[in-house]
């Protein structure tokens, strides 16, 4: 019996994740279903911030699925080993925060008992109605891709099928960056580097996403990760958050430059309260600074420190974007240039945002959506990665 | 003439007026709800001159009007619905003052039209900008794109709506260019409430009203003009 106790142990422990997953989810419908009877007066959001946390919460899991595929990506389209052993894991995490994020996207409308009139009635000029297209799409081709990794007789479609995901989710972040991209008038957006900005910050999201998610299944299933595995993983992490500041310094530079964004560019960066704290201390050195030391610093960058930087690279992503999305709105729109404006309507005026409880619930009720939909698939099919055993001659037991 | 005969004249003839009795309200309630049975046509297109010049210092009749005719709150804390405002303006440089009322625009290119997933914000062949509120799925996309802050999205359940002005929880609304008025021939509630007369109302495609013969003689401007947007709501002493 002794044998069979660490076995119970974890049995228990899975419900008990799941149970706590559930209760995330719960509360999060319950939020929804409270914001849907008061409206949106429960929340923080109003007609000047009209987007909030949940929108940091979507956007960031968005963000994140397509990201999370790289390594799926890496494995498919350029042969790397050890990226394919962990294409499915990546494949099945995308669908997970995808389902997560759009969840929350979707309860937080106005009217989210209207969902379907999205499908029945389709504006072709909205980019909003282009995602719509772009997340089925993302849904069914990873999907589909998923069955070629995991049905034998399908293997031989899985590198076009890999292929088809490469393109797809780089459309889709392309897609998500637009969103912003194609606001004409507000100073935060309307900026073409968005999408790209996008796309670079989903690699380095979604790659510490998968980082915790793998380093959690391996603690979970007793294995060690191998050190070359980790080297490989982590500079590849280095590499994309280098990429992603890169992109966020150019667009901050590039509205410097322009004197009429000026004013937006001094409030973000300097005086604009808790966003210049979230963007310099938030983003810039706990999401940046402090993961690039984790990873390359001598004597540093071991399992724990990519796990830990990996976390950061997340937290940071939370900051960036609420900086970007609530601080954006925040900062007045510009509507007769030259002149101080005044008005009951907040003209002129900094956005007050104070984010409740409900959204909070409602964003962490999408991440639970996304951890139950891991945990239980991880639990009921083989997604754990397999190292090949050229690899995993130098790794522990498989 | 038989007896039978006039029993059932008589019956006819009762069975005929109650008929007409019946039909008459329907028939009436019908025509006024279809109102004009013309389309609403691209030879129309509404729009307004305001004149700042005359447009007095604390006067907000205009925006009274307004809540008035649709029902709205009044109520000034963000989450309320605002169709129309009055808003101060200072010159930075030379700082001179100006006031004028602020609503939506009524863009020839409307970027609200472009964004909205459903097609629920629409453009009438008149240029009126308007919401459908049965297909509005309160995503508030509109809202980050329009330029002039001119929609207000419900924040809470609504009590005594006006039967001409429907609004609803969860979906965004703004300024209608009062067009349950337009449609009966009448002026939107603001012009018509302005003392000064400040608010032109009129048809921009026919030279011949007076809206277009002001607008070719005095110098007017479109706010944010740069953005292209072509605004069927323009300003004169701006």
């Amino acid at each position: 019996m002794a044998s069979h106790s660490p076995l119970q142990f974890k049995d228990r422990l899975f419900f008990a994740l799941v149970a706590a997953g559930g209760l995330v989810v719960l509360m999060g419908l319950y939020a929804a279903h409270m914001m849907e009877v008061h409206g949106h007066i429960i929340t923080g959001m109003n007609n000047q911030i009209v987007w909030g946390i949940p929108h940091v919460f979507a956007i960031f899991m968005i963000v994140a699925a397509s990201g999370v595929l790289n390594v799926a990506s890496i494995g498919s389209v350029f042969g790397k080993a050890i990226y394919k052993a962990r294409a499915p894991l990546a494949s099945l995490l995308s669908i997970a925060l995808l389902a997560g994020g759009l969840t929350v996207l979707m309860l937080d409308l106005g009217r989210p008992d209207r969902v379907i009139v999205a499908a029945t009635h389709y504006n072709p000029t909205s980019v909003f109605a282009w995602n719509v297209l772009l997340y089925t799409g993302m849904f069914t081709t990873v999907a589909i891709y998923l069955w070629t990794m995991m049905e034998q007789r399908m293997n031989p479609w899985s590198k076009p099928a890999g292929f088809v995901v490469f393109a797809w989710r780089f459309i889709l972040t392309t897609g998500t960056g637009l969103i912003f991209a194609f606001l004409v008038a507000r100073q935060a957006y309307g900026s073409a580097l968005l999408a790209p900005m996008f796309i670079v910050l989903s690699f380095a999201w979604g790659l510490a996403v998968f980082h915790v998610v793998q380093s959690a299944i391996y603690a979970w299933n007793g294995k060690t990760h191998t050190p070359e595995i980790v080297k490989r993983m982590k500079n590849l992490l280095g590499i994309f958050i280098i990429g992603a500041l890169y992109l966020v310094a150019a667009y901050h530079l590039t509205n410097l430059y322009f004197a009429h964004q000026s004013g937006f560019e001094h409030f973000i960066l300097v005086d604009g309260g808790i966003y210049p704290q979230l963007f310099w201390w938030g983003y810039v050195v706990l999401g940046n600074l402090l993961p690039l030391l984790l990873i390359v610093y001598p004597g540093l960058g071991k399992t724990m420190s990519v796990i830990a930087a990996s976390m950061l690279v997340i937290l940071g992503g939370f900051a960036l974007l609420y900086v970007f999305i609530i601080g954006g709105q925040a900062y007045p729109l510009n509507i007769f240039p030259g002149y101080e404006v005044t008005s009951s309507f907040g003209d002129g005026q900094i956005g007050l945002y104070q984010p409740s409880l409900p959204e909070f619930l409602l964003g962490c009720g999408g991440l639970g959506i996304a951890f139950l939909i891991t945990t239980v698939s991880v639990r009921v099919l083989n997604f754990i990665p397999h190292d090949k055993p050229y690899i995993a001659g130098q790794a522990s037991t498989d | 003439m038989s007896d039978t005969d006039v029993q059932r004249r008589q019956f006819l003839k009762t069975s005929v007026g109650a008929a007409a009795v019946a039909i008459a309200p329907g028939m009436l309630l019908f025509d006024m709800a279809h109102g004009k049975s013309e389309a609403v046509s691209s030879k129309v297109r509404w729009g307004m001159l305001i004149d700042t010049a005359n447009c007095a210092d604390g006067c907000d009749d205009c925006v009274k009007a307004c809540n008035k005719e649709n029902g709205l709150s009044g109520g000034l804390s963000p989450t309320d619905s605002q169709w129309m405002r009055k808003v101060e303006l200072k010159d930075m440089r030379s700082g001179r003052t100006l006031a004028l009322p602020m609503m939506c625009q009524h863009c020839a290119e409307p970027p609200c039209v472009d964004v909205c997933p459903t097609g629920s914000s629409f453009k009438r062949a008149d240029g009126i900008v308007l919401v459908d509120k049965h297909i509005c799925i309160g995503c508030r996309y509109c809202m980050m794109a329009c330029p002039y802050k001119a929609r207000s999205f419900v924040h809470e359940p609504l009590h005594d709506q006006k039967p001409d002005v429907p609004r609803g929880k969860g979906t965004v609304e703004s300024c209608t260019m009062c067009v349950h008025r337009v449609d009966q021939g009448k002026q939107p509630a603001c012009a018509e409430a302005c003392p000064n007369k400040s608010i032109l109302f009129g048809n921009l495609n026919d030279p011949e009203s007076e809206i277009s013969k002001k607008i070719r003689t005095v110098a007017s401007t479109q706010i944010r003009a740069d953005l292209g947007l072509n605004t069927g709501i323009r300003y004169q002493g701006i």
